[in-house]
């Protein structure tokens, strides 16, 4: 029954690590100040700069002051990240969120890189470890002093690097 | 002038097309052996000197241009446009590559330059040479087709002629603008000599890897400018743009940064292919990707389909270029089915632990960072397929995807090295990792006593771990790297008697590719040191009355009074601050606005002071509308010297790569794959 168990408790090794790293994720800046640091540079500023909000340096860009202004009012009102963020959405359209949200289809776009890393992260290692098992071993050698001197000499003379090279 | 330069266009695209049909033919007599009324030889000669020929044309198209900006020839749209009368000369000449029209002309000009050189070496691999020439041709008669119908250059203005032209866009007039899209052109435009010679190679079976040899310095050569090209660039954007940073990635940094990263991907397993005969058909692809990559980019931001900050994106161009990748994709599939037998790998790799297993793993980090990239530049019209509705994937998306990319990237950078071939032994791990994995300790440790923590406050700060990750990682590598140079050094210094620095010297000059690659590592991980020092940046914004005060870091800024200048280019406005550190007066600063006169179209200019401590970045905002005091932002970037610091080693190791040993490379003797002797696996060696 050794399996199950080192299965079970790899699992809650997993879901620890999980909740660890979800907690720490979900830890927002805790003041206003830093909060609309954050909040400005996960918004886009609308004048049609394609800068964020927090970086829009267009000179007289009236659409960054008015957005700014709506930020920090937002902000000391008591709304939360997420409450400010779907206000903008809906007042500006989708394109004024810096990012894509984790809802619908945009979660597609969060899922797809992690996907494809560890889909060719298990085919790798899949298909190395099958090279690595068909090809034949040899069987052990017997010891041999001279043998060994011949390969620390070896040794020093590929590490004084003569061989090989980018 | 716009006569003599659309007739040398049309004469280069002529010449061009000559190269690749005659080209062609001489190697289908070739292949074919059959008896002709003229000989394949001659054939291919005449095509290869049409090749020269049309380079010497489009030169005289590119001076052409050059010349009506320096001249002021606004019958030409192009100069109208771009140029005009106060503009400094070298931003005139700047032109050239300032505006869509020009840009293209550029690319085929350079291309045009690659081939000049490729055509005129033809006698080291005649045949190889051959093929590859006409593929380059081929590639050519594109962009001379491109600036003959769809984007000339020479069009004249229609209407009354202007006196004075719209003058170059403001964010353009910086010194950098006049190196950074040659540099990135460069490297673009140079990938294409590997894809040629490498879809030439496969199209003649060439035997062996001969053809990797022959194109190891265009292909390291075409690295090293796209890689100048993209800090340049990166360098440009902080100095100019006014928001103290310096990747934004938008969609024009990203198609530059895509084909970086397969063409570096293809460096490292090219390794594989000379000494194991490893990886043939994934090098070849490598190598296709990277080209298609840069055609992909071009697609991307001047075919309209993504919306960038750059200027010259937008434009009608995005069918030529879709029909010219769909061309070169069934060209590159076509070819790989008919001829893939060639490309049987001669071995295998043995073990996961290995250097092969490394560059396998470097290569899949790479392509992985790479997809993201294309991923989430294409998200926006992907969404808009599937939702009706566009959104925006910003840096947000980018920097929490791509960071632990690059954060494992900086960790292989480490590993890979250490690892020997074949497979490793315990006991090579544990001489190999010792010292660097003490590196990192010590790093984290000293770290958080320094005070990098990533909790502060009760809050987690992700950029912090981050960077703090990063720094550890960072000083493992170059402990590794570094006891790699001394280990070596230290079995010359002792056979030959020299000192240290004589023996390292030796050591490099013996192995150049080698350890210019340890350099050229060493540049990266000083490179991602800047990047992760992102993580500090602080900034504070204020409105300053005279003799104001504001304070970052150990500095206090204060308005000393402001200035105005006018010239015949510009009107500039400037705040003057007095920079106070322990009280003390050190500096002076003066952020600027410009109003350019001829376009009317406003700029900042940052004042940067890069000191020991980093980057002071000051910019003048503007001014309050109530009280017309001045808004003054100031950023402290405490690492981002490092970035360009990292690039100074890129280029030293990647100089130090192209040069040639003083001694012969040993011959690599392929040992069968399945004759692994157990202590013949330990050895450490190699790259």
């Amino acid at each position: 029954m050794a399996t199950p168990l080192r299965f079970t408790s790899w699992t809650k090794a997993l879901q620890a690590i999980a909740l660890v790293v979800a907690v720490t994720l979900s830890m927002g800046a805790g003041n206003d100040s830093a909060r609309f640091q954050d909040l400005s540079h996960r918004l886009m500023c609308t004048c049609g700069c394609a800068q964020m909000l927090g970086e829009c340096n267009q000179m007289g860009c009236a659409e960054s002051a008015r957005a700014k202004a709506e930020l920090t009012t937002a902000i000391t009102s008591g709304k939360t990240d997420r409450q400010i963020l779907d206000t903008f959405a809906a007042k500006y359209g989708a394109t004024v969120l810096a990012a894509p949200t984790t809802k619908g289809f945009d979660l597609v776009a969060w899922i797809a890189p992690i996907a494809v890393f560890a889909a060719a992260l298990m085919g790798t290692i899949l298909l190395v470890r099958r090279w690595s098992a068909g090809r034949t071993q040899l069987p052990a050698e017997p010891a041999n002093p001279e043998i060994d001197v011949l390969r620390e000499q070896i040794r020093r003379e590929t590490e004084a690097g003569i061989e090989g090279g980018f | 002038m716009a006569a003599f330069g659309s007739f040398a266009l049309l004469l280069a695209l002529a010449l061009a097309t000559y190269n690749l049909f005659a080209g062609t033919a001489a190697l289908r007599l070739l292949a074919n052996g059959r008896p002709a009324r003229i000989s394949s030889d001659r054939l291919a000669d005449t095509a290869r000197r049409a090749g020269i020929a049309s380079f010497v044309a489009v030169t005289a198209a590119a001076v052409a241009l050059v010349w009506s900006a320096l001249t002021n020839d606004f019958t030409i749209t192009y100069i109208a446009e771009h140029s005009n009368r106060a503009l400094p000369a070298p931003y005139k000449f700047a032109a050239l590559w300032s505006g869509q029209e020009g840009s293209l002309l550029l690319w085929a000009w350079l291309l045009g330059g690659y081939g000049f050189i490729l055509r005129l070496t033809h006698k080291t691999e005649v045949k190889l040479h051959a093929y590859a020439g006409t593929i380059l041709a081929g590639v050519e008669v594109f962009f001379l087709a491109i600036v003959n119908f769809a984007a000339p250059p020479f069009s004249l203005l229609k209407g009354a002629i202007p006196n004075d032209g719209n003058g170059l866009n403001p964010l353009l007039q910086y010194p950098e603008m006049v190196i950074h899209p040659p540099l990135l052109y460069l490297g673009y435009v140079g990938f294409t000599i590997p894809f040629a010679f490498a879809l030439g190679a496969l199209m003649m079976r060439y035997p062996g890897e001969t053809w990797i040899k022959v194109t190891r310095r265009w292909t390291l050569v075409s690295w090293l400018f796209l890689t100048l090209g993209i800090v340049v660039g990166m360098h440009w954007a902080y100095g100019v743009l006014g928001w103290g940073g310096y990747w934004g990635w938008d969609p024009v940094e990203n198609a530059s940064l895509m084909p970086w990263l397969t063409g570096t991907a293809f460096l490292h397993s090219v390794m594989m292919q000379e000494r194991k005969g490893m990886m043939k058909s994934w090098n070849i692809w490598l190598i296709f990707a990277t080209f298609m990559l840069s055609i992909l980019g071009t697609l991307l931001t001047r075919g309209g389909l993504v919306s960038s900050v750059h200027a010259f994106a937008q434009s009608s161009l995005g069918t030529w270029f879709m029909v010219f990748l769909a061309i070169v994709l069934a060209v590159c599939v076509l070819t790989y089915i008919f001829k893939r037998n060639h490309l049987k790998s001669e071995q295998r790799i043995e073990s996961l632990v290995s250097r092969e297993s490394s560059f396998l793993f470097n290569n899949l980090v790479l392509l992985t960072a790479c997809f993201v990239i294309l991923w989430g530049t294409l998200f926006p019209i992907l969404s808009e397929f599937v939702e009706g509705s566009k959104i925006t994937v910003g840096a947000p998306f980018f920097d929490r995807v791509a960071i632990p990319i690059g954060i494992f990237l900086l960790f292989l950078t480490g590993v890979g090295p250490l690892l020997p071939w074949r497979a490793a032994s315990l006991q090579a791990i544990r001489r190999n990792f010792l010292l660097p994995a003490l590196a990192v300790w010590a790093t984290v440790i000293g770290g958080i006593a320094a005070g990098i923590r990533p909790w502060q406050d009760s809050t987690f700060d992700i950029g912090r771990f981050y960077a703090l990750v990063a720094f550890a990682l960072a000083a493992g590598v170059l402990t590794a790297i570094l006891s790699e140079f001394l280990r070596g050094a230290g079995v010359i210094a002792r056979q030959t008697s020299r000192n240290l620095f004589a023996a390292i010297y030796l050591l490099i000059r013996r192995n150049t590719r080698r350890y210019g690659g340890y350099v050229v590592h060493i540049g990266v991980v000083v490179a991602m040191i800047g990047l992760a020092g992102a993580a500090f940046n602080r900034n504070v914004e204020s409105e300053l009355a005279l003799h104001d005060r504001m304070g970052i870091g150990p500095y206090i800024l204060e308005n000393a009074g402001g200035s105005q200048d006018t010239n015949t280019n510009y009107n500039s406005e400037s705040v003057l601050l007095d920079i106070y550190r322990g009280g003390k007066r050190v500096f002076q600063v003066a952020p600027e606005r410009r109003t350019y006169l001829a376009s009317d179209q406003p700029q900042t200019m940052a004042a940067i002071h890069s000191g020991p401590g980093g980057d002071l970045y000051v910019i003048y905002e503007g001014t309050d509308s109530d009280t017309g005091h001045p808004i003054i932002k100031a950023l402290l970037n405490p690492l981002v010297g490092w970035i360009w610091a990292g690039l100074v080693f890129i280029v030293f190791g990647t100089l130090v790569a192209l040069t040639p040993s003083l001694m012969p490379v040993a011959a690599t003797v392929r040992m069968p794959a399945a004759r692994t002797a157990p202590a013949e696996a330990a050895l450490k060696g190699g790259d």
